[in-house]
């Protein structure tokens, strides 16, 4: 029984994704739902970094808007036949990078990791304004062609992100509950123990920070072909701060929060935007109530009334024994 | 370059410090006394703009407007730290949550502006006793500009009097170094915390304010100055006031010369300048305890 209820939420992401075609509720909202997906695939992978191992980077649209470009610039460059690849190419780019930044960034704890964090995202989204014949500048990249597969249609390129995402979001799954998975979560809670365990604190976060990084990459590529454009915002630290906003807006403790959190956040943006262009306005109440009455995120409200995970129990027997 | 060039832009860049300063050192006091990295502090910045904005609307008088819009915005800063900020002290994962919280207060503060005023640009012009300028010799300088330098120089000097001086100053300092033992001595250390916020808020109000004739009044000025001035107070160090005063001369001299040397890359520097002081010496320069990796 208990095998049934840990893939529960795989059955509701399924449901849910592919339920949305068989309803189809036309283009408008095919393209919506493709949205959240790619950035659930974001928000998941940030939240490796974030929830799993403790670690609040703020400069995660760096490796979001490297996926993008690169994949959109080699589009550009040599046609669209080989996408997919150019989405890997993109991804190990941002991969790349994450290892400089870091090797660097993880020397530092606690504010001040963030705060370099979002000064090298900063410094990029500032260099591709100015390199204007690299990347566009201000107006970034447009009709980024998709293969002929792929045209036509927003339905075939959700189904091809809902693959890519859904084999992403499955290796990650199983990254969070391998042994490496463990050792990260036991980083955030209690540190000096991995140290202890004679496993090095510095190198998983590394690993992690690579492996979020990528994926990270991966969702940025989706997104360049989704709507054959990238601009610099998506460098920006908003977009990093929408990292943040949706894991803990959908539960930073829980694997599938963040795809919740996606949901939410885009959705307000659509549709309260819609109706009024004060949507911002609404996110920052949603945010401020999920932060004062449910820190746990929407799917963590189950353990509000003082019932302590089966998690955090045996940390706490473990600590005091 | 010739001296005078040198000059003016070295008191262009001093200008661009005390404003950096003014929103800075309201962000480093609460992070040394509140433990809050304030991140809406920017929107502090553009209420009091926008309040005076709005006396200057009704009187048309810069300097009533200066005097509510600055005690506007500390009275917004000390109702949210109360009602809301209170509540997270202490929680785990604390800084993650302060950071989402005053994230929010950005969304919100600025679309009630917005909402309120319009998006598109005001204008404060400069009081008409401050509209010259001074000649001094080789280079001719905006009063304005010495106008900003000298309250900047105020406030240093004020800040200096009541934080080394005074019993009510030495409460604060010892509020930043342990709260507990404080509150213990039977100081209200929670009411200590909500008057540095108002203060705090209130001079980015005033810092907001200055700025306002020099540059143009919108919805998003709070967002632009945050970041600034986030870069100020990692490089002087996290709750370090005199950091404060050291980083943003830097970064005002930085960002006035840059744009003279390097136009192309005057917007980076910044940053360029934050990562190498990161690396370097991540608590910043002017703080002693090492934050990083034992």
């Amino acid at each position: 029984m208990k095998k049934l209820k840990d893939y529960l939420p795989w059955v509701c992401y399924f449901v849910f994704f592919l339920g949305i075609l068989i309803v189809n509720p036309g283009t408008h909202y095919i393209h919506l739902v493709a949205r959240v997906i790619i950035l659930s695939l974001y928000a998941v992978a940030f939240n490796l970094l974030y929830g799993t191992t403790g670690l609040v980077s703020f400069g995660h649209a760096l490796f979001y808007g490297i996926g993008a470009y690169i994949t959109g610039m080699l589009v550009k460059a040599t046609g669209p036949e080989f996408f997919l690849l150019f989405i890997v190419i993109g991804a190990a780019g941002a991969a790349l990078v994450s290892v400089f930044i870091g090797l660097l960034t993880l020397r530092l704890t606690g504010i001040y990791f963030t705060m370099l964090t979002l000064a090298f995202a900063q410094l990029a989204w500032g260099l591709t304004f100015k390199l204007y014949h690299f990347t566009g500048g201000d107006d970034g990249i447009q009709a980024i062609a998709k293969p002929e597969m792929l045209t036509g249609g927003v339905t075939k390129y959700y189904l091809f992100s809902f693959v890519v995402v859904t084999i992403c979001m499955y290796i990650l799954w199983r990254i969070r509950r391998s042994p490496f998975g463990s050792v990260l979560n036991c980083i955030r809670q209690n540190p000096q123990r991995i140290t202890f365990l004679g496993l090095n604190v510095y190198k998983n976060q590394l690993k992690a920070f690579v492996i979020s990084a990528f994926f990270a990459g991966v969702a940025g590529g989706l997104y360049a072909g989704l709507d054959g454009s990238i601009h610099p915002d998506m460098l920006h630290w908003p977009t990093s701060g929408n990292a943040i906003l949706m894991a803990t807006i959908g539960g930073m403790g829980t694997f599938f929060g963040p795809v919740v959190g996606s949901g939410i956040l885009t959705g307000l943006e659509t549709i309260v935007g819609k109706y009024t262009e004060y949507w911002s306005f609404s996110i920052g109440v949603v945010v401020l109530i999920v932060v004062l009455l449910f820190p746990r995120g929407v799917l963590g409200i189950k353990h509000l009334a003082g019932n302590k995970n089966k998690e955090e129990k045996e940390t706490e027997v473990v600590c005091n024994s | 370059m010739d001296i005078g060039t040198f000059i003016a832009q070295f008191i262009s860049g001093l200008s661009v410090a005390m404003l950096l300063f003014l929103v800075a050192s309201g962000l480093t006091l609460i992070f040394g006394v509140v433990n809050v990295l304030n991140f809406a502090h920017g929107s502090f910045y553009l209420l009091g703009t926008y309040f005076t904005y709005q006396l200057m609307q009704m009187f048309n008088n810069f300097w009533v407007g200066l005097l509510v819009g600055v005690i506007g915005a500390g009275i917004v800063g000390m109702v949210i730290e109360v009602l809301f900020l209170r509540r997270i002290y202490g929680r785990d994962q604390e800084g993650a949550f302060q950071l989402l919280m005053t994230y929010a207060f950005i969304l919100i503060i600025d679309d009630v502006v917005k909402f309120i005023w319009g998006p598109e640009y005001k204008t404060i012009p400069k009081p008409s006793s401050l509209m010259g300028s001074l000649n001094l010799g080789t280079t001719i300088v905006p009063t304005y500009n010495i106008f900003i330098i000298v309250v900047g120089l105020l406030v240093v000097l004020f800040a200096w009097y009541f934080l080394t001086k005074t019993d009510k100053g030495k409460m604060v300092r010892a509020s930043s170094l342990d709260r507990n033992m404080l509150g213990l001595l039977g100081t209200n250390v929670p009411l200590i915390m909500t008057l540095v916020f108002g203060v705090a808020t209130a001079m980015g109000g005033l810092a907001g304010i200055l700025a306002a004739p020099l540059r143009t009044v919108t919805p998003g000025a709070g967002v632009e100055v945050i970041i600034d001035s986030m870069i100020v107070v990692v490089i002087g160090g996290f709750g370090n006031f005199w950091g404060a005063l050291l980083g943003a001369l830097i970064i005002g001299e930085v960002l006035s010369f840059g744009i003279l040397w390097m136009p192309e890359l005057a917007t980076v520097l910044t940053f360029i300048v934050m990562i190498i002081v990161l690396i370097v010496k991540p608590e910043g320069l002017l703080s002693k305890k090492m934050v990083g990796r034992k």
